[in-house]
C-alpha cells in the first residue's frame, strides 16, 4: 500500500457531496412494473439498505444503479475520484466496465456467480490487481493473502479452490475479491441469504468493520430488516416497485409510518 | 480425376520458368496461385487493415481450398494473394522442408504459380510456415506466412466469440493473466510451452501460431514481414517489420526459453530447436536440429572445411 | 549412422497409387459408372448436393466415385470445386408453393387441400433386407426396365432411336420415341400458408423492409447470426450433427413439441432476371426438400398466442436433413422469441460454428499431421516438472521405464 491509500484519500474529500445520485430511476419489463420513481443520494462511507420482500423491485433497482439493465426513465450520477459528476447513462462500454472492476464492487447473492471456481482464491483475489496491470506474481499473491486475513479467511489457504471453501468462507472471498482495488462503493444483492444465522450475524460483523475501516459506501439489498439494523445508515423500503418509507434506520426502525414497513418491523423474530 | 486433385499430382518439383504477369493462367485452366483475382484482392485489403492494426485479427471471406481445413488453407491463401511471379517460395512444416504436408504444399504453388522454390531460408522470397520459425535470422524484404489453427489466444479460457470480440476491443486481458498465475501456482511456472501469448505493439493479445516458445523471441522487430491466415477460423493478423512483441509474464517469473542438455548429433548446433528422434525398441534417443535447413547447411560447412 | 528421414515426395506418390488401386477394387468387377450413381444413389447425391452447395448431379456422382463413397469426402470435393466457379448473378428465391409435388405430407391435419402424397418414401417399408437386390445387376442385365412403364419425363435408351424430343400432346408419331409428358409445376399451397391466413402462424412473408440476405461465401458469420445467415449455415451443414441436435430439443433440451405442418419435395423452377431484358425468364429446375415445422408460443402484450415456424430446406431428396434443419433453426430463434437460452442446440455459437463438416473433418483429422515440435515442448516441461517434483517430495527418482532419464543419447556423430 502506497503512503496515500485510496481510503486516507477519501477521507480527505469533501463530506458535503453525494457520491450516487439517483432521480426517478424507472425501470420496467414489459408493462410490468420493476422500480419506479427512486429518488436518493448516496454519501461516502455511507450504508444504504434496500429492504422488501420478494417482487419489491429491489433487486431491479440494485442492478439499474450498478448498470446491469438500462433503465427507462430517471437519471443517474456518479462522482469520480476527480470530484467531477458522472452521468452514468452516457458512459460508455469501456468505462462501465473499468468502473465496475476498480472504483465499484458487486457482491453476489450467491458466492459461485461472483467468483472463478476454476481459479484458485488468490486468482480470484488478484483478477482485478491483473487486470489493472498488476504484474509481480508475488506481490499479487501476497496482496491476496492480506485481504483473506481481511476477511478473517486464512492466508494459507491462497492456493485452495473456491469449492473447497464453505458457503460463508465463499462470500467472504468474494467480498476480498471485491475490495482489493479498494472500491468506493460496494453494491451487494443480499449477501447473507443462504447462510446459516451464526454465519451471518459475523459476516455482517465484518462487513461492519471493513465499511467503517476503508470509508466504504454500500447499496445492500436484503429481505431482512435484520440485516438493515445491524448494518445500514439509512433505510429505502420497498413495496411492489415504489418506495414507500425511507430515512435513517434508527428512525425508520423505531417509529415506522408506512403500514408496510409495520408489519416488516414487526415481523422481525426478537433475537 | 477432377483438376484440382491433379494439381496436386505434380510430380515436378523443381523451379519452372515464372510465367511473365502474375496473371496469366497456367496452362491447367487455373488463375495464377490459383484463387481468382477479386479473391486476392479481396485478402489483400484484409491485410493491409491487418498490417495497419498490428496483431488484430482481422475477418476474411475464407476459401475452401483443395487442402482440408486445418491443413494450412489460410496459409495458403495468404500466400496465394501475395505472391508474384519472381518469388522464391520456401515451405516448412516441423520446420523441416520435406515433411509431406510441406511437400504438398509446395507443390500445389510449384503447380499453379510457377515460382522458384529453394529449401534455402536466405534465399527464399516467402516463406509458409507451420509450427516453426527458421534459426536463420530473416532480413527485410521477406515475408513469413504462419499457418494458423486457433487464432484467437483466449479460446480455451473464453469460447464465446462475441465475448472474446469485446475484451479484445476493451485491452481486459485480465484473464489470460490470471491462467498463467494459475499455472504458476499450481506447477511453479508457466505451463505453456507452445502457441504462447504476446501483447504485439504493445495493445493486442494474440496467438503466434503454435510455434514452440523458443522461438517467441524471433516475433519481436523482426525485420521481415510476419503474416499470419487462420482460413478455418476466416481470420488474418499481422505484425509488420521491426514490431515489439513480448511475451506474457511475470516480473518475477520471466519469460524463458527452452533448453537442451544435448546438441544436435548431425551438425553439433547448441543453439536450435531439436527434434527428439528414437532410434531404438530400447528407447535410446538422439537430438537433431529441427531446422532441417539449418542444420544441412551447418554441416556442410563442416564438411567442407 | 542416424539419417534424417526424406523422400517424403515419393512417399506421397506412391500413396497416391496405392489410392487409385484401392478406390478401384477388384479390376475384374465392372467399373462403377457416374451415371449409375446419379441414377441408383440418388439420395447420397442430394446430400453431397446439399452440404456441398452445389446443385449438379453428375458432380456430385462424380465427387462420390472419386471418394470411393465417403459422402463427407465428396462433399469437400464438390465445395473446393465450387471456389472455382465464377458467379455469374443470383435468382429470384425459389417459390416452393409452386412446386410439382412427387411427396407432400402433413402431420398436422388429417387432410389438406392437394392431399397428402406419399410418394417414393422408405417411410412405410418394413426394414429387411431385400436379398433379391444382391443378384440384380450382377449378369449385366440387358433388360434392364424389365417391361416397366416409363416415368414422366422419361428418355429410355431401349426406346430412343435418334435424339430424343418431347411430344407437347403426348400422341406418337409412327416411328418415333414417345416420351411420357411431365406434368406443369402447378401452385399447392402449403398447410403452413393457410395457417398463416388465419393468423395462427406467425407472418413470414417478407416484406420491404427485410434486409438482402447474408452470404456466408463473401462475408464470414458473426454472432449473434440474422436468421438469414443461420439457414445457410444450417442448409449447408452436416446433416448427422443437425440430427443430434434436433433430437436432442425433443428429448428435452430445449423446445416445445413440434409438429410436422408441411413437408414437400419436388421439382420448383428457377428463374432470373437478366439486366438486357428486365423481366424473368426461368432458366430449369431443381429439386428441394422443405420441411416447416410448427411449435406453440405463449404470445406477450405485443403478440397473441401464435404457432411459430422452424424452417428446413434442402436439395433434392434429403427429408432427415430438412426435419432436423427445422428443429434446429426453431431452436436457435429461442432467444429472438423471448424465451432463455438453455440447451446446446439453442446456442448460436455452439452450433454454427460447429456445423460445417467440412471445417469439422479438416481440423480433426489435421491432428494426423506432424506434431511433434510442440509435443517435445511438452516433453521438455513435463520432464522438468516430474524432477522438480520428485526434488520437492523425495518421490521415486524416475528410472528408465519413465523415460525421465533417457537411456542412451547419442551425442557424437558418429563418421560417416
Amino acid at each position: 500500500m502506497n503512503a496515500l491509500s485510496n481510503a486516507a484519500l477519501r477521507a480527505v474529500q469533501p463530506m458535503d457531496e453525494p457520491l450516487l445520485r439517483v432521480a426517478g430511476l424507472s425501470k420496467h419489463y414489459g408493462d410490468r412494473i420493476g422500480c419506479t420513481d427512486v429518488t436518493f443520494d448516496l454519501w461516502p462511507g455511507e450504508v444504504v439498505c434496500v429492504v422488501g420482500e420478494s417482487g419489491s423491485g429491489k433487486s431491479t433497482l440494485l442492478n439499474a444503479l450498478a448498470l446491469r439493465h438500462e433503465i427507462d426513465a430517471g437519471t443517474l450520477h456518479y462522482r469520480g475520484t476527480d470530484g467531477t459528476l458522472h452521468n452514468l447513462s452516457t458512459l460508455d462500454e469501456a468505462h462501465k466496465r473499468r468502473l465496475l472492476r476498480t472504483e465499484w464492487g458487486f457482491v453476489e447473492q450467491n458466492p459461485r456467480d461472483g467468483l472463478r471456481m476454476n481459479v484458485s482464491a488468490g486468482g480470484n483475489i488478484g483478477d482485478r490487481l491483473m487486470a489493472v496491470g498488476a504484474r509481480h506474481f508475488g506481490d499479487i499473491r501476497s496482496k491476496a493473502r492480506h485481504w483473506m486475513a481481511q476477511v478473517e479467511l486464512d492466508p494459507a489457504r491462497v492456493d485452495d479452490m473456491p469449492g473447497a471453501f464453505s458457503g460463508g468462507m465463499q462470500q467472504r472471498l468474494q467480498i476480498a475479491r471485491n475490495l482489493v482495488t479498494e472500491p468506493r462503493l460496494v453494491f451487494m444483492d443480499e449477501p447473507t441469504a443462504g447462510l446459516d444465522v451464526s454465519v451471518q450475524a459475523r459476516l455482517l460483523d465484518l462487513l461492519r468493520s471493513l465499511v467503517e475501516r476503508l470509508h466504504l459506501a454500500a447499496i445492500i439489498v436484503t429481505h431482512d430488516i435484520g440485516v438493515a439494523r445491524l448494518i445500514a445508515h439509512r433505510l429505502i423500503v420497498m413495496q411492489a416497485g415504489r418506495v414507500v418509507e425511507a430515512g435513517l434506520t434508527d428512525q425508520v426502525l423505531d417509529d415506522p409510518q408506512h403500514p408496510y414497513t409495520q408489519l416488516l418491523v414487526s415481523s422481525v423474530l426478537p433475537v | 480425376m477432377s483438376d484440382a486433385a491433379d494439381l496436386l499430382n505434380t510430380s515436378r518439383d523443381t523451379a519452372q520458368t515464372p510465367s511473365p504477369a502474375s496473371s496469366t493462367a497456367t496452362v491447367e485452366g487455373y488463375n495464377f496461385a490459383f484463387l481468382d483475382e477479386q479473391t486476392k484482392r479481396m485478402i489483400r485489403r484484409s491485410l493491409l487493415k491487418a498490417v495497419a492494426i498490428p496483431g488484430y485479427q482481422v475477418p476474411f471471406g475464407s476459401r475452401e481450398m483443395p487442402l482440408p481445413y486445418g491443413w494450412g488453407t489460410g496459409g495458403i491463401q495468404v500466400s496465394a494473394a501475395v505472391i508474384g511471379a519472381n518469388d522464391t517460395l520456401k515451405v516448412i512444416d516441423q520446420g523441416a522442408d520435406d515433411t509431406t504436408n510441406a511437400v504438398n504444399i509446395r507443390r500445389f504453388f510449384a503447380r499453379t504459380a510457377g515460382v522458384a522454390t529453394t529449401t534455402k531460408t536466405s534465399d527464399a522470397t516467402v516463406i509458409q510456415t507451420r509450427h516453426r520459425i527458421p534459426e536463420a535470422a530473416l532480413h527485410e524484404g521477406q515475408i513469413m506466412v504462419y499457418q494458423v489453427p486457433m487464432p484467437e489466444p483466449l479460446f480455451r479460457l473464453e469460447p464465446r466469440i462475441v465475448e472474446s470480440r469485446k475484451l479484445h476491443a476493451l485491452g481486459e486481458y485480465g484473464l489470460m493473466r490470471v491462467r498463467l498465475y494459475e499455472d504458476i501456482v499450481r506447477h511453479g511456472a508457466i505451463a505453456t510451452t507452445y502457441d504462447y501469448p504476446v501483447i504485439v505493439n504493445g495493445r493486442y493479445l494474440t496467438s503466434p501460431s503454435p510455434i514452440p516458445k523458443f522461438d517467441n523471441p524471433k516475433l519481436h522487430m523482426n525485420p521481415a514481414l510476419q503474416l499470419f491466415g487462420a482460413g478455418r477460423e476466416r481470420r488474418l493478423y499481422a505484425i509488420p517489420p521491426y514490431t515489439p512483441v513480448e511475451s506474457l509474464d511475470f516480473d518475477d517469473h520471466p519469460f524463458e526459453i527452452q533448453k537442451w542438455d544435448a546438441h544436435c548429433a548431425l551438425c553439433g548446433a547448441t543453439d536450435s530447436f531439436l527434434d527428439e528422434v528414437i532410434t531404438d525398441d530400447a528407447g535410446t534417443r538422439m537430438y537433431v536440429c529441427s531446422d532441417s535447413d539449418y542444420c544441412g547447411s551447418r554441416t556442410a560447412t563442416k564438411e567442407v572445411a | 549412422m542416424y539419417v534424417a528421414v526424406k523422400g517424403g515426395e515419393r512417399a506421397i506418390e506412391q500413396s497416391w497409387d496405392l489410392l487409385a488401386k484401392a478406390r478401384r477394387g477388384n479390376p475384374d468387377v465392372p467399373a462403377l459408372s457416374v451415371t449409375q450413381i446419379r441414377e441408383q444413389m440418388r439420395l447420397a447425391v442430394s446430400r453431397v448436393m446439399s452440404e456441398g452447395a452445389l446443385y449438379d448431379e453428375t458432380l456430385a456422382a462424380l465427387a462420390i466415385k472419386q471418394a470411393a463413397g465417403d459422402l463427407v469426402e465428396a462433399i469437400f470435393l464438390l465445395r473446393a470445386y465450387r471456389t472455382t466457379l465464377p458467379r455469374l448473378g443470383t435468382t429470384k428465391p425459389i417459390d416452393t408453393a409452386t412446386m410439382r409435388l412427387s411427396r407432400r405430407i402433413s402431420a398436422t391435419f388429417k387432410d389438406v387441400p392437394g392431399g397428402q402424397v406419399l410418394g417414393a418414401t422408405y417411410d412405410y417399408t418394413q426394414r429387411l433386407l431385400d436379398f433379391a437386390l444382391l443378384a440384380e445387376g450382377e449378369a449385366n442385365d440387358a433388360h434392364a426396365h424389365g417391361g416397366r412403364e416409363p416415368l414422366p419425363g422419361e428418355i429410355r435408351a431401349d426406346l430412343a432411336q435418334d435424339s430424343a424430343h418431347v411430344e407437347s400432346n403426348g400422341a406418337a408419331a409412327p416411328g418415333e420415341v414417345t416420351i411420357p409428358p411431365v406434368p406443369p409445376i402447378s401452385a399447392t399451397p402449403r398447410v403452413t400458408d393457410i395457417l398463416g391466413r388465419d393468423g395462427l402462424l406467425e407472418a413470414l412473408r417478407a416484406d420491404g423492409t427485410d434486409p438482402e440476405p447474408h452470404d456466408l461465401v463473401h462475408s464470414p458469420l458473426f454472432t449473434p447470426a440474422s436468421r438469414t445467415a443461420r439457414l445457410q449455415n444450417l442448409a449447408r451443414g452436416d446433416e448427422g450433427f443437425l440430427l443430434a441436435l434436433g433430437y436432442s430439443t425433443q428429448r428435452g433440451y430445449g423446445n416445445d413439441h413440434p409438429f410436422a405442418g408441411e413437408i414437400r419435395i419436388g421439382q420448383v423452377a428457377v428463374e432470373i432476371v437478366p439486366e438486357e431484358l428486365g423481366f424473368a425468364i426461368d432458366i430449369g429446375e431443381i429439386a428441394v426438400t422443405e420441411c416447416q415445422m410448427v411449435t406453440q408460443f405463449g404470445g406477450n402484450q405485443d403478440v397473441p398466442p401464435q404457432f411459430t415456424q422452424g424452417y428446413g430446406l434442402a436439395f433434392g431428396h434429403n427429408e432427415r436433413k430438412a426435419l432436423a434443419m427445422s428443429l434446429v433453426d426453431r431452436a436457435l430463434r429461442t432467444q429472438e422469441l423471448g424465451d432463455a437460452v438453455t440447451s446446446p442446440a439453442q446456442q448460436q455459437e455452439f452450433v454454427l460454428y460447429h456445423s460445417d463438416n467440412v471445417e469439422a473433418s479438416g481440423f480433426v483429422q489435421h491432428l494426423k499431421l506432424p506434431h511433434y515440435v510442440d509435443f517435445q515442448a511438452e516433453l521438455e516441461l513435463v520432464r522438468r516438472l516430474r524432477a522438480e517434483h520428485a526434488a520437492k517430495y523425495g518421490t521415486q527418482a524416475a528410472g528408465a521405464s519413465d523415460g525421465l532419464a533417457a537411456p542412451a543419447v547419442q551425442n557424437t556423430q558418429e563418421a560417416a
